[in-house]
């Protein structure tokens, strides 16, 4: 099998090395190309940004209950005066790091490092900024027998109803579950080259179109960039790349802008808002109206009523 | 009925449980079948059954499958939701049929069970939610991710409302509906046997490059690892439900 497919990765090499000589690319790219592009060697991830966006930066390990998941950063930063609760994938800068952080494929230990963050975001009053990259949750031995489906759905659970404003940036993969994980927010933006999709295009390709040579066609099927994803309107803006500094500046106004005017709102309302962003994303026939009793729901909880 | 058991290859009568007598695997159930296990007679009364989904990522083939496994399993989708009563006290329950399309969760899967939990969070009633899902509906894209954060905040809401969750998981339950709403029950019971975990045992496998143990991610397992409160036969399934509605009211039970 690894034989048959080795063509298939010089070819993919051979192309993201043209892509990254092409820097103009823009509304033009294709689904592949922006798959390539999001998980080509080099891309600025969410230590680089972070470095980049805050005057300073310091970063905490750890969940408290079983280890430290490289894969995953977070920390508190400081950006032109205002402190910041960062949490990001982290997939290295290198193939050392690379392996360090297992390519970005955390285990429960990073969810739940995360979660610990969020709270403690929340207990002080500070907004949460969120940096995807990765291409999923490890599917492995120990994340299994230490819970990685649970991880994740105590931080989809808690993230939801969290006090206090949550920005997303999907800046590189944003794979499956393991991206959603730290995915639920107020606001949601991606990259212009960022993808986004419920599994990746090979394995789109192999389980449903029983093929795995055919990613690429299974990547313009799934509809998964940025300017897709606007179209469905679940993210809320595409942020134009330019080198890791410019971009670096523009999720820095992006942040600053939002959190001008999230931070002046009382958190019941914020989070209100954000269940209901929720609440409305799916597409059915035959359902029936759903604001009046979610209107509902909320005047029987304490808190935002 | 005499049947092939498709765990220990041998004809068996599997009774009322539909349990093989031999390797003691637990058949499916029809929905129909399952909510005879555990509801008062008749009190079943189903809700949202004119929903149906859509082509959301317009996929090439996506309404043909649907039409398909209609036919094939009667059902308009993977879950039914509703109301009834257990030994005389109201519940919401939704159940899962593995039978279509794997019960994969897409946006009527999400829709329902969001629309179960916050129901009984309105009325004040328990949600009985029985899993069996192959993981989210990779047809329907990125909608059927954000299905996963639906349901999650569905039980956030029901945590707001104190309104008691307790999930049954069923063989198998795994991928985008474990890393949601099946993780975030109150109590969270399982069928003895049932695959349950995140990744299928087959990525794990090609992930690690060698067999997975016996038993990796049954019940069992995930009963020794601390991710489920108990196993429960079909034989009990009325009682233990019975038992945890009285004890979840606010203020634990009160006895006369």
């Amino acid at each position: 099998m690894h034989e048959e497919q080795k063509p298939e990765l010089e070819q993919t090499l051979d192309q993201i090395e043209t892509l990254a000589k092409n820097h103009e690319t823009r509304e033009g790219a294709s689904s592949w190309e922006c798959v390539l592009r999001s998980r080509q060697q080099g891309r600025p991830g969410a230590k680089l940004f972070i470095d980049l966006i805050c005057d300073s930066f310091m970063e905490m390990h750890g969940d408290r209950l079983y280890g430290d998941d490289p894969a995953m950063i977070g920390g508190v930063g400081l950006v032109e005066g205002r402190a910041i609760t960062f949490i990001g994938n982290r997939k290295g800068a290198n193939l050392k790091e690379n392996v360090l952080c297992n390519y970005g494929m955390s285990n429960p230990e990073g969810y739940r490092k995360a979660l610990r963050l969020a709270k403690q975001a929340e207990k002080f009053g500070r907004p949460i900024v969120c940096f995807i990259d990765t291409p999923g949750a490890y599917p492995g031995l120990g994340a299994e027998e230490r819970g990685i489906g649970e991880a994740i759905a105590q931080n989809l659970k808690v993230f939801s109803t969290l006090k206090t404003p949550i920005l997303c940036f999907i800046i590189g993969e944003g794979g499956s579950g393991g991206a959603l994980g730290i995915g639920v927010g107020d606001k949601l933006y991606m990259l212009e080259h960022a993808v986004y999709s419920v599994i990746t295009p090979e394995g789109f390709a192999s389980i449903l179109l029983r093929d795995p040579s055919k990613a690429k066609e299974a990547a313009e099927a799934m509809k998964m960039t940025s300017y897709h994803l606007k179209e469905f309107s679940v993210i809320h803006d595409i942020i134009a790349e330019g080198s890791a500094q410019e971009t670096a500046m523009r999720i820095k106004q992006t942040i600053l802008r939002d959190l001008d005017v999230l931070c002046s709102k009382p958190a019941e309302h914020l989070v209100r808002y954000r269940i209901k962003k929720i609440r409305g994303i799916g597409e059915v026939s035959g359902g029936k109206e759903w604001w009046q009793p979610l209107l509902e729901v909320f005047k029987k909880t304490q808190s935002l009523s | 009925m005499v049947e092939l058991c498709p765990n220990c290859q041998k004809e068996v009568e599997s009774g009322p449980y539909r349990i093989c007598p031999s390797c003691n695997y637990y058949f499916p159930l029809t929905v129909q079948q399952r909510i005879a296990l555990f509801a008062d007679p008749g009190s079943f009364v189903e809700m949202a059954t004119e929903m149906k989904s859509m082509n959301p990522i317009s996929l090439a083939g996506y309404e043909d499958k649907l039409k398909e496994n209609e036919k094939k399993s009667s059902l308009s989708d993977a879950v039914s939701i509703g109301s009834c009563s257990i030994e005389n006290q109201p519940v919401i329950v939704g159940i899962m049929s593995f039978a279509f399309m794997g019960g994969s969760m897409g946006s009527v899967v999400g829709e329902k069970i969001t629309q179960a939990m916050l129901e009984g969070a309105l009325r004040g009633e328990p949600v009985i939610l029985f899993t069996a899902s192959g993981g989210a509906r990779m047809q329907e894209g990125i909608f059927s991710l954000m299905q996963m954060a639906k349901t999650a905040s569905a039980a956030a809401l029901m945590e707001e409302t104190r309104t008691p969750l307790f999930l049954v998981l069923t063989n198998p339950t795994t991928g985008g509906v474990t890393a949601s709403f099946a993780m975030l029950g109150d109590v969270i019971l399982a069928e003895p046997g049932a695959v349950i975990g995140f990744a299928g045992p087959r990525v794990i496998e090609g992930t690690i490059g060698q067999k997975l143990p016996e038993g990796f991610q049954r019940s069992e397992f995930q009963l020794k690892k601390g991710f489920i409160d108990a196993l429960v036969e079909r034989a009990s399934l009325r009682s233990t439900l019975s038992f945890l509605i009285k004890t979840h009211t606010k203020g634990g039970a009160v006895y006369a």
